[in-house]
């Protein structure tokens, strides 16, 4: 089978490998690289487990092939704790309780990520409304909606607390 | 799942592209924001043996008002619709269409070109595009040629664009004033196809008769189509509440649904009567703020 050379930044760093056309992002992410924080859930598109940033935008990495991010920036739930701190968005789902199974959480948490990014103070419905591409069959979202409530006040306020280093931004 | 085996190919221009479609004709599928095609080829719907991927092409990005015509680029995103400014204030019905477009993430890479191109009934950019009379632009070997939304969709899956052939641009007239247009979906759920839906884009003449209408209708037929029989029992009358629900009431019947998973036809025929009505009541208050 023929090969394609692609170089991906994922987390910061830079990744190269020769991949078969066919092979999906989500299965680059997990199986060549090893990073097994981004999860497979229904494989066809829908319940967003496998969300991880493409260029900024959340996507859902097993509905792209990895040569279509040849030259791209990747961040994985593994890139969102900095220097041994959790990300707020992380500390919110611990202090709120956003899980169950945990299953939809990386994904759940890298829409929220991205929202936070794009709109630092979301109401309930443009939370709800976000995460309508991330499916959660534990929580019934009510404490995922508080978990990203809480990030985005901390976010918000970043220098209070000087223990934050990088002041909640990456 | 895993799709079946291919090449890959990321031209940089459009005349490459449309080169290797000429070369490889109905081996090759062009992905854009693949995600309708990378779904259909992990079951194994789809097993074409090239893939000419367009996302390297420059210029076909975009969303912007040119020549009194709103121009939607091949690989404008759903999400570029969601925040062009002149989409939420000139066009609302586009904005109604990509906001449930599958989920916001699916959005940040389906393309509006794509949700066309792919000519699946259940998507709803063409009833839109139906409503709003678009023109689309072509592009193949031997240049542009423009095709009306009328004759885009050929069959189920099936459109009027040769192999070699790009779908490049939409263009949607500027509506006229008094004029004003919606699409209502009726789903399950978040994220899923339409049990039906309508969109609906009219104009009022000065004594607020309807001076023009298009109804173009979603999965409720093998290929999108226009509720004609609606539109013309609305031309040229006053929409009074009686008058939408008449004309609901042909749309109903003038589709042709197909009992499947998500009901009987006769269910989906009275889903289309009622987003019928409430696209065009919605079009009618939006054609009377304008």
């Amino acid at each position: 089978m023929r090969t394609v050379p692609i170089s991906v930044t994922v987390n910061g760093e830079v990744r190269q490998a020769a991949v078969e056309p066919r092979l999906l992002l989500v299965h680059f992410i997990r199986e060549v690289l090893g990073l097994t924080g981004t999860h497979i859930g229904c494989d066809t598109t829908s319940c967003g487990a496998c969300t991880i940033h493409l260029n900024g935008k959340p996507v859902k990495s097993c509905t792209v092939f990895a040569v279509q991010a040849d030259g791209a920036e990747i961040r994985t739930v593994e890139g969102l704790e900095q220097d041994g701190r959790l990300h707020p968005v992380q500390e919110g789902f611990w202090q709120e309780h956003g899980l169950q199974c945990g299953f939809c959480t990386p994904g759940m948490m890298m829409t929220a990520v991205a929202l936070l990014e794009a709109n630092p103070n979301p109401d309930e419905a443009e939370i709800r409304r976000a995460i309508s591409g991330n499916l959660c069959r534990c929580t019934g979202y009510v404490n995922i909606v508080k978990a990203i409530r809480y990030a985005a006040e901390k976010m918000r306020q970043p220098e209070v607390a000087p223990a934050v280093a990088g002041g909640g931004e990456d | 799942m895993i799709p079946g085996p291919f090449d890959y190919h990321a031209p940089r221009s459009l005349a490459e592209a449309i080169g290797l479609l000429g070369a490889h004709g109905f081996d090759a599928k062009l992905l854009a924001g693949g995600q309708s095609l990378i779904p259909m080829m992990k079951f194994r719907l789809a097993e074409p043996a090239v893939i000419v991927d367009l996302n390297r092409v420059p210029g076909l990005d975009g969303v912007r008002e040119q020549d009194g015509q709103l121009v939607i680029g091949a690989l404008a995103r759903e999400a570029d619709l969601e925040q062009a400014a002149v989409v939420a204030t000139t066009y609302p019905i586009l904005l109604d269409t990509a906001l449930v477009v599958a989920d916001p993430l699916v959005r940040n890479l389906a393309t509006v070109g794509g949700n066309l191109a792919h000519a699946d009934p259940a998507n709803d950019h063409p009833a839109t595009m139906l409503a709003l009379g678009a023109e689309l632009t072509a592009t193949g070997p031997t240049g542009e040629r423009t095709i009306p939304i009328d004759d885009f969709f050929v069959d189920t899956f099936t459109t009027a664009l040769e192999p070699d052939e790009i779908l490049t641009a939409i263009r949607i007239p500027r509506p006229a004033p008094r004029s004003g247009g919606a699409y209502v979906k009726f789903e399950r759920k978040v994220g899923d196809y339409a049990i039906a839906g309508a969109a609906a884009h009219l104009t009022l003449d000065d004594d607020g008769r309807v001076a023009a209408v298009r109804i173009g209708l979603t999965n409720v037929n093998y290929k999108p189509m226009r509720a004609t029989q609606a539109e013309a029992a609305l031309l040229g009358q006053e929409p009074t509440e009686d008058a939408i629900r008449a004309a609901a009431q042909l749309a109903s019947q003038e589709c042709d649904p197909s009992s499947d998973l998500r009901g009987p036809a006769d269910y989906k025929r009275a889903v289309a009567r009622t987003v019928t009505a409430r696209a065009l009541r919605r079009a009618l208050e939006r054609a009377r703020a304008a």
